[in-house]
């Protein structure tokens, strides 16, 4: 069966730290980084990136749109 | 298969509509209005009419909508903007005019003009933000404050007795012989953003067909975080909580 990845990229720089995409991720895939941001906000950074299954939900629910998906079908 | 692997454009699934621009929002963080003006923002660029369409910003937070999406705008005077509407889409019935509005310019200063934009059946499209606060100046109390919630300027909760009861404007509009479709959403959850974009996309077809007339008003309960002072996940539980029973979400009119 062929197994679904995917990939978060946030840009930190627009990241404001709101963590909505923490709640929305079903795979538990994001976090919160240590370091800040210009800004002063700790960004939304992958913790655990070996789980996550592209859904999109975390760009779907980012009100400030840093969120980018990538998905790939890996053929066993 | 690392990471990198993964991040290639082919493999690209999500990320923001184009014709939102890098400018950084003013919105405090978990703010709704960055939500929906992704939404409005891919929907114009879904149905290819991003130059036919013209937005009209309202006063409040989301004032310098302008700034964000690159389509045309107008700025309104408070409240006015389904007025300006009114006349903008007259002028050029070929494009695609939609108001964006909170509920301290469309429910407190314009429900006037809201109210006879829609009964007059404008061929216009009301995106209406409903987070039952007026946050740009603070977070007093507005129209739609719920029964009890607290604000700067009701700070032991809202008194019926003294400032009468939240006002449910889309049902309001939804008895109006001019509206054509009124629904409620919210965009909490991927899902409900889901059917939030469908409903905006809705709005935006029906101000695009000329053989039926009338008004599509799209209301999406909404947080504000700093205004209601929780975390942005916490103002989403009250909303699910209390916002919900007054403001039930779904479709109130579609013909």
């Amino acid at each position: 069966m062929a197994k679904i990845k995917g990939a978060v990229e946030v840009n930190t720089n627009r990241c404001k730290g709101c963590e909505l995409c923490v709640v929305a991720c079903p795979a538990k895939v994001l976090g919160m980084s240590k370091q800040v941001n210009a800004k002063g906000y700790n960004y939304a950074c992958m913790v655990n990136p070996d789980a996550c299954i592209g859904c999109a939900s975390c760009g779907i629910v980012c009100p400030d749109g840093c969120i980018s998906v990538y998905k790939v079908k890996i053929e066993n | 298969m690392t990471t990198q692997d993964i991040i290639k454009p082919e493999n690209l699934v999500y990320a923001k509509p184009s014709i939102m621009n890098d400018n950084t929002m003013h919105y405090c963080p978990g703010c709704s209005h960055g939500v929906v003006h992704k939404l409005v923002a891919e929907v114009i660029e879904e149905m290819g009419i991003v130059d036919k369409t013209i937005g009209i910003s309202p006063v409040g937070c989301a004032v310098f909508a302008y700034n964000y999406i690159d389509i045309d705008w107008q700025e309104a005077a408070h409240g006015r903007a389904p007025a300006m509407a009114t006349a903008i889409k007259r002028l050029l019935p070929d494009h695609c005019v939609f108001t964006y509005q909170g509920d301290g310019d469309l429910a407190a200063i314009g429900t006037a003009e809201t109210i006879h934009a829609c009964n007059r059946g404008e061929n216009i499209a009301i995106i209406f933000i409903n987070n039952a606060i007026y946050g740009m100046t603070g977070g007093q109390m507005a129209p739609t404050t719920l029964e009890g919630m607290k604000t700067s300027t009701c700070p032991y909760g809202r008194d019926v007795t003294l400032n009468g009861y939240h006002l449910p404007i889309g049902n309001l509009v939804a008895q109006l012989e001019g509206t054509r479709y009124v629904t409620r959403q919210s965009v909490h959850t991927a899902a409900a953003v889901r059917k939030a974009k469908a409903a905006i996309k809705k709005a935006f077809e029906n101000t695009l067909a000329p053989e039926k007339k009338g008004a599509s008003f799209v209301e999406i309960v909404s947080t504000c975080n700093s205004g209601w002072k929780m975390s942005p996940k916490d103002a989403n539980d009250w909303m699910v909580e209390n916002m919900f029973k007054a403001y039930p979400i779904g479709d109130l009119k579609n013909i």
